[in-house]
């Protein structure tokens, strides 16, 4: 009964963050791994201006990007 | 180090599946190519589109992976090699599937087809199927794959690149063209569709608002989150829809919403030159989420609703029209049932999406079949289920709707005369009904598509999920296109505003800046100012319009897949592959034909509803003799300068599409005897490091 219960609860978690990846509603998470990942050093103290983008900051700077060029067809 | 896309040889059980799909697929082929006289079940057009995708998908696009372009799953990708976390960004083949449909799937798939059924449904319906599996989703795929193999690179820069410098110059001139002629033209559909309609006039007018809601909320109350603003903007959408209907009832608020063609016209083309010099977050970039979902949900339930009705198609498999005396446009079912038809067969547009964003988010090479050939194969069973919508109506009644004034009479006593008597009966009584039924004044002449194809998709949702609510799907039908046909008109006016400002740039450095703003205003100027210039005249024309400008946007669309063609052929050739050049070379071959045969039809047929010269003569030698009078007088010299124009345009893309293909063989002979040419720009061979840690499938 709890597996199963489990089961679905997993399934629909992964349903939601399939849904959130396709809509693109986790780019900002998927940004922060990635920042995460590739320029977060080697752990020391950041200055201000390594850091990674705030949020707000983060969708007005994809949204002017992914609208320079053709985006949209007949 | 095996290449994973290399053929395996069927097991027994596999064989009898697909046995069994290519059976299937062959009868209900059959089924609908050899019906006659009895209606067919619409069932089978959905049954036969599956099984020849599934089989174009399964054998041919597998034969292109493996051998033609050996598809290389060890090889990085743009995506990997040049990871920003943004623009390159090695992306789930799901996902990125869902962004290449969502981006090549716009309103043409649904009008073209609804359009060329005035030749009945078989000549459109084996075009898109045949059309698909061996032009446009080869197109697409080998598009893809030629921007995945060049670092990412624009269709543009393949062009420069593969076929030098005058190949390159072509490719962006006839991009610019098209986007003028598809935007006047999709502007057209919805000015149609909107004409002394208050409903669908008040419904499209609160999508502005609407959008303005989201883009603030995506912006500044939850920055970034998708899905909340957009079910918000879902909401208010479907709101504005039952909204309308008590708009159109209204005493005092529904004639604030009750314009003809030519004021609605001006304002789309004020609402167009806002749009372009808005900031793309505070109205495309929302509108894009809620046309994006909205397009994606509506043609899943029509699918849905298609399967449980099983509706029967009315239209005959092909009608007298097929010898050039259709009334929703002039000229022969050869060559234009293959222009009108355009994006759900072969979309020349689609190659400037398969090498935009998309090749530079695959993780794998591998994933460019999937992605490439099934994103057309998808988009092509859109086209079919258009056609299935336009074909379910009464003959008479779609004949009625996208007849123009100026072919059945301007009366709807004379409409109805002339279309029985071409055998397909229909009485004023039926369309008043019909009308009323929509919530409409009336349905004659709506030219472009759209309504008909609302007519359609209403009769259907409302047998399938509910009666009675006729008038409120249609016009959430009319609302869901216009959406789209809106977002589209946006983005396109905007990049061919980047385009103007790319060129311009050259010569006046500051206006190349795309953020200095006197030349974002005038370049968005010029660019509304082209396309307006069509739609508004457009709307005062006696024929229509769409008459005129839709053949001339499908040359215009199989012309730009004729370029990326060309430079798909040439890369095969340089990369010794002449033995499989035939892949695009004969779709190529095909292509040029009917746009060489259609655009020569344009220019120099002697009937006037084809031959825009002959059209021209004809008006000044009527106005001449003196003949016209009154409105149609003042307007003829327009008329006849506007003839003149599109076949300007029209030689314009003639020659294009003759100085590319003649380019092309020139290289492509030279390659061969060892002569001078651009060599190939295919990027080297740099080993995935993702394969070995990455779990597929």
């Amino acid at each position: 009964m709890i597996r199963g219960l489990e089961f679905v609860m997993g399934a629909g978690r992964r349903f939601w963050s399939s849904v959130r990846e396709l809509t693109g509603d986790d780019a900002y998470e998927r940004y922060l791994a990635h920042w995460r990942l590739h320029h977060a050093g080697d752990g020391a103290p950041l200055a201000r201006e390594d850091a990674p983008l705030g949020r707000a900051a983060f969708f007005r700077e994809e949204q002017r990007r992914k609208w320079d060029g053709v985006r949209r067809c007949c | 180090m095996a290449t994973t896309a290399a053929p395996r040889p069927l097991r027994p059980l596999s064989l009898a599946i697909w046995s069994i799909v290519v059976a299937v697929g062959t009868f209900a082929l059959g089924a609908i190519a050899l019906s006659r006289g009895e209606s067919i079940n619409a069932l089978w057009f959905i049954v036969a589109a599956i099984c020849i995708y599934a089989i174009g998908y399964r054998f041919y696009s597998a034969f292109l992976a493996a051998k033609v372009l050996a598809l290389d799953s060890t090889r990085a990708t743009p995506a990997e090699r040049f990871n920003d976390g943004r623009d390159f960004m090695p992306t789930n083949r799901w996902v990125v599937f869902g962004h290449h449909f969502a981006a090549i799937a716009g309103p043409g798939p649904l009008i073209g087809p609804t359009l060329a059924a005035q030749f009945g449904y078989l000549p459109g319906t084996l075009w898109i199927l045949i059309g698909a599996v061996l032009g446009g989703c080869v197109q697409d795929f080998v598009a893809l794959f030629c921007s995945i193999r060049r670092d990412g690179r624009s269709l543009g820069q393949m062009a420069r690149d593969e076929l030098g410098p005058i190949g390159g110059a072509v490719a962006l001139i006839g991009v610019m063209a098209i986007m003028i002629i598809l935007i006047a033209v999709l502007g057209l559909v919805v000015v149609n569709a909107m004409r002394n309609s208050p409903w669908a006039t008040s419904t499209v007018a609160a999508t502005i608002p609407i959008a303005l809601l989201v883009g603030l909320y995506m912006r500044h109350v939850r920055p970034g989150r998708v899905l909340e603003g957009t079910a918000i903007g879902v909401a208010l959408l479907l709101f504005a829809v039952l909204g309308g209907g008590w708009i159109d009832d209204h005493a005092t608020f529904g004639p604030w919403f009750d314009f003809g063609a030519p004021a609605l016209a001006i304002m789309i083309i004020v609402y167009g030159f806002a749009a372009a010099v808005l900031p793309v977050w505070l109205l495309l970039a929302p509108r894009d989420y809620l046309s994006t979902f909205m397009k994606i949900g509506t043609i899943a339930a029509l699918a849905v609703a298609i399967v449980i009705l099983n509706p029967e198609v009315k239209m005959p498999a092909v009608t007298q029209f097929i010898d050039g005396t259709g009334p929703i446009f002039g000229g022969n079912v050869f060559p234009f049932v293959f222009i009108t038809i355009a994006c759900g067969a072969i979309s020349g547009f689609h190659s400037l999406i398969a090498s935009g964003t998309t090749p530079k988010l695959l993780a794998n090479e591998r994933d460019a079949r999937f992605i490439g050939y099934g994103g057309m194969a998808m988009e092509s069973f859109v086209a079919i289920m258009a056609m299935v919508a336009a074909c379910v109506l009464d003959p008479g009644v779609y004949f009625a709707i996208n007849s123009p004034a100026g072919v059945v009479g301007a009366g709807a006593a004379d409409a109805v005369a002339t279309i029985s008597s071409w055998g397909y009966p229909v009485t004023v009584e039926q369309m008043s009904a019909l009308a009323a039924e929509m919530g409409e004044e009336t349905l004659f002449a709506r030219t472009g598509g759209a309504p008909s194809l609302a007519v359609g998709m209403a009769s259907i949702f409302s047998s399938a999920f509910g009666e009675g609510l006729l008038d409120v799907w249609y016009h959430f039908a009319i609302m869901f296109e216009a959406l789209f046909i809106l977002t589209t008109l946006d983005a396109g006016t905007r990049v061919a505003r980047f385009m103007l400002q790319d060129m311009l740039g050259n010569v006046v450095p500051a206006m190349g800046r795309t953020s200095w703003y006197p030349s974002v205003l005038l370049c968005s100027g010029l660019v509304v100012a082209a396309w307006g210039y069509f739609l508004y005249f457009g709307t005062i024309d006696p024929l229509g319009g769409i008459n005129s400008l839709w053949p001339l946007f499908g040359i215009a669309n199989q012309m730009l897949a004729a370029i990326a063609l060309c430079v798909a052929t040439t890369v095969l050739v340089k990369s010794g592959k002449v033995r499989f050049v035939w892949v695009t070379a004969l779709p190529l071959a095909w292509l040029v034909t009917i746009t060489t045969t259609a655009a020569w039809q344009k220019l120099f047929s002697p009937d006037v509803r084809v031959g825009f010269l002959s059209h021209a003569n004809d008006l000044a030698a009527q106005l001449a003799s003196g003949s016209l009078t009154g409105a149609a007088a003042e307007q003829a010299p327009r008329l006849i300068f506007n003839d003149r124009l599109d076949a300007a345009l029209t030689m314009f893309f003639l020659v294009t599409v003759w100085v590319i293909v003649i380019e092309t063989a020139r290289i492509c002979h030279a390659s061969l005897t060892g002569r001078r040419c651009p060599p190939s720009a295919e990027s080297a061979h740099i080993p995935s490091r993702l394969v070995e840690d990455w779990v597929r499938d």
